[in-house]
């Protein structure tokens, strides 16, 4: 369900940018940090993309790996799991270099000839 | 006809996140301190809230209920003499699982904001969408009752890291549970380090005090204008 309401917002964030023009691809960079099941997510697309401009549209995702930085002793390190103190040190204040993204990256639109040009 | 490729390179959530700062203005305009209050379906929310609204000295507090369907929890609160408003998400597609900064919005005219000092936004019991989208807060608080499990922070991080509070709620329970306090504690401590922990039980009052007091001390930063 979680993914439904991504779908949304994907939608919204592409409808906003492709206008009138049909969509056929949509790039999502997805960091391993938003806990988004890739199949769930295209699923919860399709179904929400019908009888918008991104009807049919493919959805293509890059998952990025979530790496942390400790700000105590300056490592970097990449996570499996949900654990963010530093192993090194111990420190808490940790920050992510990567992993939390949710971004359009760019997106696939049929321009269709202007009229002047017909 | 031909395609063309359109770079755009935005977080999906930057329209939520934008009507979500125009909220967190205009409570700070009217000096409210706003508070998200989330965890899964029955761990125990509209109770604890029933233990502190109409008692924290200094701060009049209101309550946002946020729910699916019905307003038995706003009815609950109401009958403490506190400004409730109820907000419903099922009118929208199928009934929202969490509550984002456009419905908040759109409640934000039946908002008594002059009366109160402090908002407590109860959202639509879940651990999972309600975390990703913020409303307008200056803290986000949630409660994760021992009968949940110890595994909670590390199956659902994503609610468990974005908080400033964690509630340890139904710890009268403790004794007749196989649950592992200390564990669950290193769990959260592990997805966020800092955290503030508490332990309570709304049932038997334990705990109450602290919980009422954290509320009093975040009105105090927020009107001192400490909270980022």
């Amino acid at each position: 369900m979680h993914e439904l309401s991504l779908s949304g917002a994907v939608l919204n964030t592409v409808v906003k940018h492709a206008g009138a023009r049909p969509v056929s691809l949509v790039s999502l960079r997805v960091g391993r940090l938003r806990q988004v099941v890739p199949d769930t997510l295209e699923f919860y697309f399709e179904f929400v993309a019908r009888g918008t401009v991104c009807e049919g549209a493919r959805l293509e995702l890059e998952i990025i790996e979530a790496t942390l930085r400790c700000e105590e002793c300056d490592r970097g390190w990449e996570i499996e799991i949900p654990a963010f103190r530093c192993p090194t040190c111990g420190g808490a204040e940790v920050a992510v270099a990567s992993g939390n993204e949710f971004e359009v990256e760019s997106i696939e639109v049929e321009e269709t000839a202007c009229i002047a040009q017909k | 006809m031909h395609r063309t490729k359109v770079r755009i390179v935005e977080d999906a959530l930057d329209a939520n996140n934008t009507i979500a700062q125009a909220n967190r203005a205009d409570f700070d305009r009217a000096g409210v301190t706003v508070v998200n209050f989330m965890s899964a379906p029955g761990a125990g929310k509209t109770s604890l809230l029933e233990r502190v609204v109409g008692d924290v000295p200094g701060v009049r507090i209101g309550v946002l209920e946020g729910d699916v369907q019905g307003s038995m929890d706003a009815e609950r609160l109401a009958g403490l003499h506190v400004p409730v408003t109820q907000l419903n998400t099922d009118p929208s597609f199928g009934g929202e699982c969490h509550l984002d900064a456009n419905m908040v919005r759109s409640a934000l005219p039946e908002l008594p904001l002059g009366e109160i000092d402090m908002l407590v936004i109860e959202n639509v019991g879940n651990l999972v969408c309600p975390a990703e989208f913020k409303v307008g807060e200056d803290a986000r608080v949630m409660v994760s009752a021992v009968t949940e499990g110890e595994d909670k922070p590390l199956k659902y991080p994503l609610m468990f890291r974005t908080c400033d509070l964690v509630l340890v709620n139904k710890i009268d329970l403790l004794a007749h549970l196989d649950y592992d306090l200390d564990r669950f504690l290193y769990n959260v401590d592990q997805v966020n380090p800092g955290a503030e922990r508490l332990l309570v039980s709304a049932s038997t009052g334990e705990g109450i005090e602290a919980w009422r007091d954290w509320l009093s001390v975040l009105a105090a930063r927020s009107r001192e204008g400490a909270i980022a």
